[in-house]
């Protein structure tokens, strides 16, 4: 490719592999501190060779059983929470859209509460099906009620119909919480924005949606692009743009459903990693998506790990903490939004 | 046999009713842009310039009747063969944040690419091509969001340039653009006529350079035709009053002969 002048492009590929790479090694070094935290604390060479099958027996159950599932759950939660955001702010072409603020997340975390308490003995692969109905019925819900006359969505608008939403069905699902019988209720605190307590079985739940939705909200960065220029540049295009969005709204919300059930909502993260993202490798969504998840399970592994440390033995949440940095990023944006 | 000092018309309308819900536009409107030239709608604001313009780029659907393109239905074709023949450009558009021109123009590209995106040597081409055009070569690789209103709009007829198609619609080109840049658009327009034979439609607000830059001028009262051809027989004292509610001296533009606007009071 002949380089064209007119000064060197801010944004390349090479600088994209550039972020994505220091990324993904800062999520590997977290990964192995990660590892090694806990009441009996593992050396991070200890760490290594548990994970490349040596170390002792003690020290290989305690990093690979009991401590990957967690480190497994925050980075896929992270990295699908970022994935939903970099979705529906490219659909919606609204900065202020993210999973948590469009009723995704509630709506989500609503109805996996009441299907585990309705139906404790469903099989665990049902629980994100549940969640993504939810899912769809928050959203559906704030979209109903911020869209205007000839269904414009003004982004301030549609944030703070977000908001009351996801507080209303936060409360119903605190609600449902309370009145749940003594242990049941306890179960799902992971469904409030933590990853404790997570184990192999949610982690192997999440999994399969994650491997599946991932490369495919990739797959879909071409569409992303062409509808983020608005429905009539996209239609002159030759695109469809209904189906388009729908289709990238699918996978969207999907995203945020499923990792719903692998942590609850993680506030803000699917709203600052796409920003976040855009800032370092541009609007091309084949390169803003992929870093964008990498900062979304970066983000999270390191309010996870901070959480464990902050103040021991007590755990501060990941989604508490992601939300004392995504919060006041929320309030920016607010006020930079005409 | 067609003729050809007349072939037919690319774009064309039957019984056109266009609208947004109950609120009529246009009620019956049918019209023939003509081939190779330029066109450009004049009229007065809330006369459905824009409104005709984004139904002949289906960007609006018809409320009964129809678009046609080559003589076929614009709504049974799909997407992509339309952005293969049609272009348009939107009043107004917005690019997302930190985009470059080059990664604009490439989108360009897109009807003509298929659904796993092969960067052939045509595509390369056809962006070139169309930065060159537009002058906006030397803009490449820099972020839309720092450039000026005329190299924007410069930019995004790049982007409409890269579709290679034969007909390029352009809705008020020239609305916030300083008089210089204006021109540029302008003469860009005409050159691209002249030289690429692109068969031209712009809605204008400006009658002078419509009569200057356009072979064609469709003057659109309440919806309806009130009069269209060459400018000479359009920009009339006549229209002028019943279009515009406007008096007004014409003079002869002294490079065309065109007919020169100079309104100095209101009919109403």
């Amino acid at each position: 490719m002949t380089a064209l002048p007119g000064g060197a492009p801010r944004f390349t590929t090479a600088r994209a592999v550039t972020v994505a790479v220091i990324l993904a090694a800062l999520c590997a070094a977290l990964a192995i501190l990660a590892l090694g935290l806990g009441a009996v604390p593992t050396p991070a060479r200890s760490v290594l060779a548990a994970l490349l099958g040596g170390g002792d027996d003690l020290t290989r159950q305690l990093v690979l059983d009991l401590r990957v599932p967690r480190v497994v759950v925050a980075l896929l939660c992270g990295a699908m929470f970022a994935a939903s955001g970099t979705v529906m702010q490219g659909v919606i072409r609204n900065p202020l859209a993210s999973p948590d603020l469009v009723g995704v997340g509630a709506g989500a975390g609503l109805a996996a509460t009441v299907f585990l308490l309705a139906w404790p003995a469903a099989p665990p692969g049902g629980l994100p099906w549940a969640a993504l109905a939810g899912a769809w019925g928050g959203f559906g819900l704030v979209l109903l009620l911020a869209q205007e006359r000839g269904g414009r969505l003004h982004p301030v608008r549609l944030a703070l119909v977000g908001v009351a939403v996801a507080a209303a069905l936060g409360a119903a699902q605190q609600l449902v919480l309370v009145r749940a019988p003594d242990g049941l209720g306890s179960a799902l605190t992971f469904l409030t924005g933590t990853v404790y307590g997570a184990d192999s079985l949610r982690a192997a739940r999440l999994l399969p949606w994650a491997l599946i939705l991932l490369p495919a909200a990739w797959a879909l960065h071409r569409t992303l692009d062409i509808l983020n220029l608005g429905e009539d540049l996209a239609t002159s295009l030759g695109t469809r743009v209904n189906p388009a969005r729908l289709l990238a709204l699918g996978v969207g919300v999907a995203l945020a459903g499923a990792a719903v059930t692998g942590a609850g909502i993680l506030g803000f993260v699917g709203l600052l990693a796409p920003h976040l993202a855009r800032l370092l490798v541009g609007a091309r969504h084949a390169r803003a998506l992929p870093v964008s998840m990498l900062l979304g399970a970066a983000l999270v592994l390191a309010a996870d790990t901070l959480g464990r440390t902050l103040l021991p033995p007590l755990e501060v949440p990941a989604g508490l903490l992601t939300t004392l940095v995504g919060a006041p990023y929320f309030l920016y944006l607010l006020r930079k939004t005409p | 046999m067609t003729d050809p000092a007349h072939p037919p018309a690319p774009l064309s309308t039957r019984d056109l009713r266009l609208g947004y819900g109950q609120n009529v536009i246009i009620p019956d409107l049918n019209l023939s842009i003509p081939a190779g030239q330029v066109t450009s709608i004049i009229g007065p604001n809330g006369c459905g310039k824009s409104t005709l313009l984004r139904a002949l780029a289906r960007l609006l659907p018809p409320g009964s009747g129809q678009v046609l393109l080559d003589g076929q239905a614009l709504h049974t074709l799909p997407g992509r063969e339309i952005a293969r023949r049609l272009a348009i450009l939107p009043q107004g558009p917005v690019a997302p944040e930190g985009l470059s021109v080059e990664e604009l123009v490439w989108f360009g590209r897109h009807p003509h690419q298929g659904r796993f995106p092969v960067r052939r040597p045509g595509d390369r081409e056809a962006v070139e091509w169309a930065l060159d055009q537009t002058g906006m070569r030397v803009f490449a690789g820099r972020v839309l969001d720092d450039l000026s209103g005329g190299q924007r709009q410069r930019a995004w007829i790049a982007m409409s340039l890269a579709q290679q198609t034969d007909i390029l619609l352009l809705d008020e080109p020239t609305t916030y653009l300083d008089p210089a840049h204006q021109l540029e658009v302008l003469h860009l327009a005409q050159r691209l006529n002249r030289e690429q034979g692109k068969t031209v439609v712009m809605v204008l607000h400006d009658l002078n350079q419509a009569a200057r830059y356009s072979d064609h001028l469709i003057a659109l009262r309440g919806g309806e035709i009130y009069a269209h051809g060459p400018a000479a027989g359009v920009l009339t004292h006549d229209m002028l009053r019943d279009v515009f509610g406007l008096k007004a001296h014409l003079l002869a533009d002294p490079d065309t002969g065109c007919p020169h606007v100079i309104p100095y009071a209101l009919t109403r």
